[in-house]
């Protein structure tokens, strides 16, 4: 049987807007992939939580609430502290440009902003899945 | 040609079998003719709620309607042309933008700035903490401060708001709804200490919290609770804040959220009755709120769907508040807001969204919409900056003074098109109703997830379409290009949160803190019984209690609200 | 790394038990050895299947059941199936979502997994989950199904007890629930029961429940629950420890296991013999030409078959 991949997707903090995190989601499944949706106002430590539980090989962050440089980071601090370098973390919303090579370097692999083809998504997450 | 006998359709059988012979000819002869030589682009036309459009529109398509009964004129049941009999011709729409971030010291100069180049309304948006009643040094607002929407933690916050602006001279929308009622409360303590009464301030509070758990989600406290606060707030303002808008039934979240224009018409119609009918059993008269009850729609980008509906909105609206046994003129109104859809924004080429806005905008005054937010070509990027702000308002004014659109009521009444798509969307209106009364009404249908999904699956049916390139978006999956944003994006004060934690620890200090312990207690009180919770809340923001403060008194009481995830 | 994970799910660890679960949904042979060593410390934990229709709140209600449990400091472990795309081959794992205040307590471990084309039932990747939970010291273990097909009558032979949830007023809901599922049912949860039509929809179950039960000394009990108001949670854990009871003191618990492991031994048996034939690539390409004269009418399915079979006895 073949490995299925596993993505988190996760909206942290106060943001409601949902549309795009259930667009992907369903999208990711219709690529073959397994989706959990953590539903809204996820805390860091609920959403690693259930990464470990889920074991999952993606956490994709949704937000446009202009939160990002707090709660993505909070995400990625919180995933290398239980060491699990092996999970990849994407984000998308309303991130502006200037804000991604920071994130990027703390460790967020790739930011997806408005207009991403949902294909573009999935490939990305084809290719850097750790296998 | 004598009088027209009430009853008669607009055009008589034999005229109309004339025109059919005539279209017949057209059909066989120059139309399949024409189609030959060059095919149509597409297999089928559609509206973006997916209603089929033919080539031409003709008499034929609109052969039932009876003007005097279904059509009318501008100021007179049921008011599809407009509900006021001069419309633009007295008084254009207001033009109000959504603004605010930061600090209240911020938001204040973005207020006196969009004052100064004439926009004649003010609207606030919150920042999350806000909406949700939490105070800026709350866990969860960490990183939220100011991001997408003003702070006000308490009564402080909102005198420094408003700080230099006449609350007699100009209307303010405030777009907030969990707590709704203590927001507005604030707004009206902050006009009292200017000298200003009650009776004597106008504008609009939000308070929708049923499309709150439909799409929004900035919601709090559960339905019925939730319900009693909206109430609340109609009984009070119809007593004495009687220039007040108590609510504004919105159907530009849930497009936002992916529904189609039909679903919003349906959904926030539907909405809007459920409120008269919970205020209904509550005892209140609907001649005495009808008038004060207000609508938000979205300007999306079918240019004549979105015409076409609001022309449906308001005929449907009076017909059923008829139906309820409203008397007065006013309480059949339909009056309503609109903004343009930041949806179909994109952040590719942002300029052009300056284009897509217009056009937006242009279908909400040919809709006759009451006030009108035309979004910042950054929407995709960021909140507003002072020129893309001002470049959104000056659109608004380019309609009003240069294109003449305002010359008559309704222009588009007519035409065969809009009159016939106008009818299309009422039926298809009604189809939702009839869905939504099977499932027991609105609130049983949001517990069963019923809208949720009919949103998602519209927003994901759009997504595929635009993967598919069988939606085009310019500059997203067309004509795109690959060069850096060079417009001004607008950066919020980092500072600002901890300055605002810091203003907050000096309220807290400074107030009478006995008077807020016994305002808190007093409202705990009122909140487990049935008693109007206005003038308690009133009592807790003249007393300094925050928002937070407030509203984890009505949390403890009613509870908090967790949705029934359906996809 | 077989003792580590070893360990780590004896200690309970997260990271462990997840890994471990990710193993065996992948069929890794990884997994073999640690589930060998785990399995006698598995037998402890009492296992609850939760089946019904969707829509009868099977999530809120195992919900409700954990934050009780965990009242009385039980560790708990939750399994949530959700209906893989036949065509795509990916899964919306939508339960965990109604759960997710329970994401805060380590106590607490749910899994969420897809069917991944179980062609019917479920597989032995679910009873190789519940052993990892069992060993890793959870003394409650609710598995829920996806409340179609043929996983609602397997989850029996998993279960200690099975509940099956079910709504008033869903349209004809005990006509549409397949005979199977009246004769699997310890306990009977009609849920949302502030809806019109709770009693004759207990009236009806009781009347389909005297016609396909066998009578026993044991009365199918009936429990009526709002979920999201917490009501009648008390009294469904009360019927659950009941029956645990009821099995112990009749020897029928010892049993019910019996018939567990029995299933799962051919399950596995089942699984491996089907990887032993369709993973050989040699076989795969018989396979396939085999098909084509199928298709041209030169051989029978049958004779195929055959043909096959008798390489893989070789």
């Amino acid at each position: 049987m073949e490995k299925k991949i596993r993505v988190l997707v996760a909206k942290p903090g106060l943001d409601g807007h949902d549309r795009g995190a259930k667009v992907v989601a369903r999208a990711l499944r219709d690529a073959g992939m397994e989706v959990i949706y953590s539903g809204l106002h996820q805390t860091a430590e609920q959403i690693v939580r259930t990464a470990i539980q889920e074991d999952v090989d993606v956490i994709g962050l949704s937000l446009l609430s202009g939160a990002h440089m707090t709660l993505f980071l909070d995400v990625i601090k919180l995933l290398k502290k239980h060491k699990m370098n092996n999970v990849i973390v994407v984000g998308g919303g309303i991130i502006p440009e200037e804000d991604v090579p920071r994130l990027k370097k703390e460790g967020v692999a790739e930011i997806f902003g408005p207009g991403t083809p949902t294909d573009e998504i999935v490939d990305f997450i084809k290719k850097n899945v750790k296998q | 040609m004598g009088g027209v006998k009430p009853g008669m359709t607009m055009f008589d059988g034999k005229m109309l079998d004339n025109i059919k012979k005539q279209k017949s000819y057209w059909e066989e002869n120059c139309y399949s003719e024409a189609v030959k030589k060059k095919p149509e682009r597409k297999d089928s036309f559609e509206t973006l709620s997916g209603i089929s459009v033919k080539p031409v529109y003709t008499p034929l398509d609109v052969g039932d309607i009876n003007y005097e009964q279904d059509i009318s004129f501008p100021g007179m049941y049921p008011f599809l042309r407009g509900i006021h009999a001069t419309m633009y011709r007295s008084r254009v729409w207001t033009m109000r933008q959504f603004a605010g971030f930061g600090t209240a010291e911020e938001t204040n100069k973005r207020y006196k700035y969009l004052l100064e180049h004439g926009e004649t309304g003010l609207s606030v948006a919150f920042d999350y903490p806000t909406l949700y009643g939490y105070d800026t040094d709350h866990p969860m607002a960490r990183g939220e401060f100011g991001k997408c929407g003003v702070a006000v933690s308490s009564l402080k916050d909102m005198e420094i708001l408003f700080d230099g602006i006449p609350l007699d001279k100009i209307t303010t929308s405030m777009t907030i709804n969990g707590p709704a009622a203590i927001i507005w409360a604030m707004y009206i303590a902050n006009a009292e200490k200017q000298g200003i009464p009650k009776d004597r301030i106008g504008g609009t509070i939000q308070n929708d919290i049923l499309k709150e758990y439909i799409a929004q989600k900035s919601f709090i406290f559960p339905p019925e609770p939730s319900l009693r606060l909206i109430i609340d707030t109609f009984e009070y303002g119809f007593k004495h804040v009687p220039r007040w808008n108590t609510i504004s039934i919105s159907g530009y979240h849930i497009r936002e959220a992916g529904s189609t224009a039909v679903q919003e018409l349906a959904f926030t119609l539907a909405d809007g009755l459920e409120y008269v009918k919970a205020a209904m059993q509550r005892g209140l008269k609907i001649d005495d709120f009808a008038y004060r009850l207000s609508f938000f729609f979205n300007a999306h980008n079918d240019f004549f769907e979105e015409i076409a509906k609001y022309r449906a909105a308001r005929r449907i609206w009076a017909r059923e508040m008829k139906k309820l046994g409203a008397k007065k003129n006013r309480s059949l109104w339909m009056r309503f807001h609109t903004q343009t859809a930041g949806c179909t924004l994109t952040a590719q080429q942002p300029e052009i969204n300056i284009v897509r806005v217009a056009i937006q905008a242009l279908a909400a005054v040919l809709g006759g919409t009451q006030s009108l937010h035309t979004n910042s070509m950054d929407e995709a990027l960021a909140l507003p900056s002072e020129k893309a702000v001002r470049i959104a308002l000056r659109t608004q004014q380019i309609i009003a003074e240069e294109t003449g659109v305002t010359n008559t009521i309704d222009p588009l009444g007519g035409s065969y098109y809009v009159e016939w798509l106008t009818e299309k969307m009422e039926e298809e209106t009604y189809k939702y109703f009839d869905q939504i009364e099977k499932l027991g009404g609105v609130i049983p249908a949001i517990e069963k997830g019923f809208f949720q999904r009919e949103i998602a699956k519209s927003a994901y049916r759009y997504q595929k379409e635009v993967d598919e390139q069988k939606r085009i978006i310019v500059g997203v999956n067309k004509y795109q290009l690959d060069e850096p944003i060079t417009i001004p994006i607008l950066k919020v004060d980092e500072k600002g949160e901890q300055h605002q934690i810091n203003r907050l620890k000096k309220l807290r200090i400074e107030r009478n803190q006995t008077k807020v312990k016994k305002a808190l207690d007093r409202l705990r009180k009122a909140a487990m019984g049935d008693e109007n919770l206005m003038p308690y809340i009133l009592e807790c923001v003249h007393a300094y209690a925050t928002l937070g403060e407030t509203c984890d008194v009505l949390r403890d009481v009613f509870g908090e609200y967790k949705e029934p995830i359906l996809y | 790394m077989t003792n580590n994970f070893v360990n780590g799910v004896l200690k309970g660890d997260p990271l462990s038990i997840a890994r471990v679960i990710t193993m065996i949904e992948n069929n890794h042979e990884k997994a073999i050895p640690i589930i060998k060593t785990l399995h006698r410390h598995t037998g402890k934990a009492h296992i609850i299947g939760i089946t019904g229709v969707m829509g009868s709140g099977k999530s809120s209600l195992i919900y409700e059941l954990a934050k009780k449990y965990r009242e009385k400091n039980k560790k708990i472990g939750i399994i949530a199936i959700d209906p893989t795309s036949p065509f795509s081959g990916g899964a919306l794992l939508g339960d965990r979502i109604r759960m997710m205040n329970l994401a805060d307590d380590e106590n607490v471990f749910i899994r969420s997994m897809g069917t991944r084309g179980m062609l019917g039932g479920l597989t032995s990747a679910v009873y190789d989950t519940i052993n990892i939970l069992d060993a890793a010291g959870k003394d409650i273990i609710m598995v829920e199904t996806v409340g179609v097909g043929q996983a609602e009558v397997d989850i029996v032979k998993i279960a200690d007890t099975t509940l099956v949830v079910l709504v008033p007023g869903l349209g004809d809901s005990i006509q549409t629930i397949k005979a199977g599922i009246m004769e699997i049912g310890d306990i009977f949860v009609v849920n949302k029961a502030d809806r019109p039509g709770v009693e004759q929809t207990i009236a009806e179950l009781k009347t389909m429940l005297d016609l396909t039960r066998i009578v026993t000394e044991r009365e199918t009990p009936i429990i009526t629950t709002i979920a999201r108001e917490r009501k009648g949670i008390d009294e469904l854990i009360n019927e659950i420890e009941k029956h645990k009871k009821y099995l112990k003191k009749n020897n029928m618990f010892e049993e019910k296991r019996r018939k567990r492991y029995e299933t799962e031994l051919v399950e596995i048996i089942k699984r491996k013999l089907t990887s032993l034939i369709f993973d050989e690539t040699n076989l795969k390409e018989k396979i396939q030409s085999l098909t084509d004269q199928i298709l041209k009418k030169e051989i029978d399915p049958h004779t195929a078959a055959e043909e096959i079979l008798t390489r893989v006895i070789k």
